[in-house]
């Protein structure tokens, strides 16, 4: 029991390690891609063939114009891609998808969610999956990085008219100077361990058995390194990384979670930097870890005891795990998998102990904030950090401000919308598949596992995360439908009343700090944020949960 | 939402349509930009990576392909699966594989485990089932059976059982193709792995390399 206790945290150590080796360096170099007046050449020659103008400052709304206009383009492109998947090349002779499965993944990549419906090596050719998904695996993330530069810009600026930078430039260069060098190197990496990259078909071959079993192809690795780097986690295969040509051996396994974990554990640093105060960043850094380290320890103790039924009946927590990984390794992925918003599972999540599956759910309802998505997790972290200088505001009856910013009437009413958008979602969706027939077919398990199953695809939906207990059937209409409503609303909404909040604060000038400002990089207010988070989710959320995992793991 | 950045309107109706026309215009350039993106990232990308990993890492770009010998081969046609994929063994001369919820097992079209939550009776009465098979199978008693022998991977398509699991099985493989078991107990242990850097996943045996090393020993 010791050597697995050493074990467990050997792993963790070796992490930790990588990421902080990192933490300046990359947070350092995210902040001059962003904060650079200059352009590369390739940069130029792109802003001019694509036509638009990367040096005009954009007010907010423009700004949001911008994004949501490229959404757009991105949810129709896709849509046609999938609808149309019969009549393109490297289609491996797959159909077309139904009008409501290509919404659905239409909407699920483009917000970053990668929620699947459908078997990717059963559903998606080759050049959907290069053309269509990995594409928005890229832009997708730096839709989301791009939006938490423009509000950390908010902060950094003083009495602007409420610009908050150029769309166009953030996004290629997130594109172009983060996401795509370090994808191109992890993806050899990958390669070089066993993950897959070809354009071959799936082709049958006879086993030693003589039975019949099909050769895989694809270009898998250069897919499943923005996967993970992006906090994407659609998979190539169904089985996702838990796969062993996307996920082949405990290094992988490692480096998948070093990846998802780099971009939101370094943005704080970016952030820091940018608004000339490294402590803030500190600050912040502290609150994601401390709520990760609580969710890895979580579920890590709850795989390894192992309670319930089925994992009685087997001896160990097993199912739907797989013998290279074993029970920690797998345990540290799924925390970190929906602490990020990435939803790629090397176990499947419905298959975890009843606590162990609650602490993953729960991790996703705090609004994918430890450390959350690339970009998305900094965003909604700072509205959580606001959430918490206003309370300690009215503890001590002072108008309360963040970073030099007073936040005031206007800012504190786009933060409540923020908070309550997408909790709104996830109930009322949830709350629906419950008591609709269409939405109760899907249910593989009644009672408490059966609401936790929808309660958990509706956060996933909502939180853009992306992961499912799949015993859930949503391989329907209704499902389809509802669910890529759920992840529009949840990803644009919020993006929508950031970059408002990011315009509100740029026009603001900054007022200095006094006597009475809440310092907000000492611990105290570091345990303040995340008791907010805590609190939010709790409040929120309690009563779900105590129908589901909760009453299925006192069972 | 902000008195500074709203322009000030007519109407409802026409600040709606100016809405759609400026969110169009933002939509053409929103296309031509993704437009070069999928070219860039969609066909540049992977075609540059797969380039680069056909002639670095022939053999596991291809897919980690062996032959009946257990040679590495990057022909399919003379392949009889891949190192990093399990596949079905059934006969008592061979190691067993986990079972696999992939299809009807093992099934790489249909990639995926069970996904039966904890406390579900099914699941818990096929453990109890496969554990009953495996110990009349290898002559063993029920709490000698690893957990791994009984439950479903994630992927279905896990190449490996535990180290505990492959020594169970080793006085039947032998006793069907007339062994010495201390000779299958050194093949299995030339085919376990431990943990990388001492502390990452879990030991394990690759049920395909030493099936097919078995049949070399013959």
């Amino acid at each position: 029991m010791t050597s697995t206790v050493w074990i467990t945290l050997g792993q963790v150590g070796l992490l930790l390690a990588a990421l902080a080796l990192v933490h300046a360096p990359f947070g350092a170099y995210m902040a001059r891609v962003y904060a650079s007046p200059r352009h590369t050449r390739a940069e130029r020659a792109w802003y001019r063939l694509v036509r638009v103008d990367p040096d005009a400052e954009q007010r907010w709304s423009t700004y949001l114009f911008s994004l949501l206009g490229f959404s757009l383009a991105s949810v129709l492109l896709l849509y046609g891609l999938g609808r149309l998947q019969e009549h393109l090349p490297g289609s491996l002779g797959l159909p077309g998808l139904d009008p409501d499965g290509a919404w659905n993944t239409a909407v699920s990549f483009t917000t970053n969610t990668n929620w699947q419906w459908y078997s990717g090596e059963a559903a998606a050719g080759h050049l959907l999956q290069m053309a269509g998904l990995a594409v928005q695996n890229f832009v997708s993330a730096a839709v989301g990085m791009a939006v938490a530069i423009a509000l950390v810009r908010g902060f950094a600026r003083s009495g602007t008219d409420a610009r908050v930078g150029n769309f166009w430039a953030d996004l290629t260069r997130g594109v172009v100077r983060i996401l795509l060098p370090i994808a191109a190197v992890a993806a050899l990496v990958l390669v070089a361990n066993g993950v897959v990259q070809s354009l071959d078909p799936h082709t049958a071959i006879t086993t030693v058995e003589g039975g019949t079993q099909h050769a895989l192809g694809g270009p898998v690795a250069s897919q499943e390194a923005i996967k993970e780097l992006g906090t994407n986690g659609g998979g190539f295969f169904n089985a996702n990384s838990a796969h062993p040509l996307e996920n082949p051996n405990p290094l992988t396994n490692l480096l998948e979670i070093f990846l998802l974990l780099v971009i939101p554990f370094s943005l704080p640093r970016t952030f820091g930097l940018m608004v000339g105060d490294r402590r803030q960043g500190w600050a912040v850094l502290g609150v994601m870890a401390g709520l990760w380290a609580v969710a890895v320890g979580l579920t890590t103790w709850a795989e390894l005891a192992g309670p319930g039924a089925a994992p009685a009946a087997a001896g160990a927590a097993m199912e739907g795990k797989e013998t290279r990984f074993g029970l920690a390794a797998s345990a540290l992925f799924a925390a970190s998998t929906t602490g990020t918003s990435t939803g790629a599972v090397n176990a499947m999540h419905d298959s975890l102990t009843a606590p162990g599956g609650g602490v993953v759910l729960f991790t996703m309802l705090l609004g994918e904030v430890a450390p959350g998505g690339v970009g998305a997790g900094l965003y909604g972290m700072l509205v959580l950090a606001i959430v918490a200088v206003f309370v300690a505001g009215l503890m001590v009856g002072r108008t309360p401000e963040y970073l030099g910013k007073k936040i005031g009437r206007g800012e504190i009413t786009l933060v409540a919308l923020y908070v309550l958008t997408t909790p709104a979602v996830v109930l009322v969706g949830s709350a629906l598949a419950a008591v609709l027939p269409a939405g109760l077919d899907g249910i593989q398990d009644a009672g408490p596992h059966g609401l936790s199953e929808v309660l958990y695809a509706f956060a996933s939906a909502g939180n853009n995360n992306g992961s499912a207990f799949a015993g859930l059937t949503v391989s329907t209409p209704f499902y389809n439908t509802l669910l890529g409503l759920a992840m529009l609303i949840g990803r644009f909404v919020p993006i929508a009343l950031v970059l408002a909040l990011a315009g509100r604060l740029a026009a603001q000038r900054a007022v200095p700090a006094s006597a009475g400002t809440l310092p907000t990089h000492r611990p105290l207010f570091v345990g303040l944020v995340g008791a907010v988070a805590l609190v939010v989710v709790g409040l929120t959320f309690v009563p779900v949960l105590s129908l589901g995992p909760v009453v299925e793991s006192l069972s | 939402m902000t008195p500074t950045s709203t322009p000030p309107t007519a109407s409802t109706g026409a600040a709606a349509s100016s809405t759609l026309v400026a969110l169009g215009r933002h939509a053409g350039a929103g296309l031509r930009m993704l437009v070069a993106f999928t070219l860039l990232l969609g066909l540049a990308y992977p075609l540059a990576v797969t380039g680069v990993a056909q002639i670095a890492f022939p053999w596991r770009a291809a897919g980690s392909l062996l032959t009946s010998d257990g040679a590495r081969t990057t022909e399919r046609s003379q392949a009889v699966g891949s190192a990093l994929v399990g596949q079905g063994f059934e006969g008592a001369e061979w190691f067993h594989p986990r079972p696999s919820a992939a299809g009807d097992g093992y099934d790489t079209l249909a990639s995926g485990g069970s996904h039966l939550g904890p406390q579900n009776a099914d699941l818990a009465a096929t453990v109890a089932a496969r554990r009953e098979q495996v110990a009349a199978e290898e002559g063993v008693g029920l709490a000698d059976v690893p957990a791994d022998a009984v439950t479903a991977s994630g992927s279905g398509l896990d190449p490996h059982v535990s180290p505990q699991y492959a020594a169970l099985q080793v006085p039947r493989v032998a006793a069907a193709r007339g062994l010495d078991p201390a000779v299958v107990r050194d093949l299995v242990a030339a085919h376990t792995a431990g943990r990388p850097l001492g502390v990452l996943g879990d030991p394990r045996v690759n049920v395909l390399e030493l099936n097919l090393a078995l049949e070399r020993l013959e």
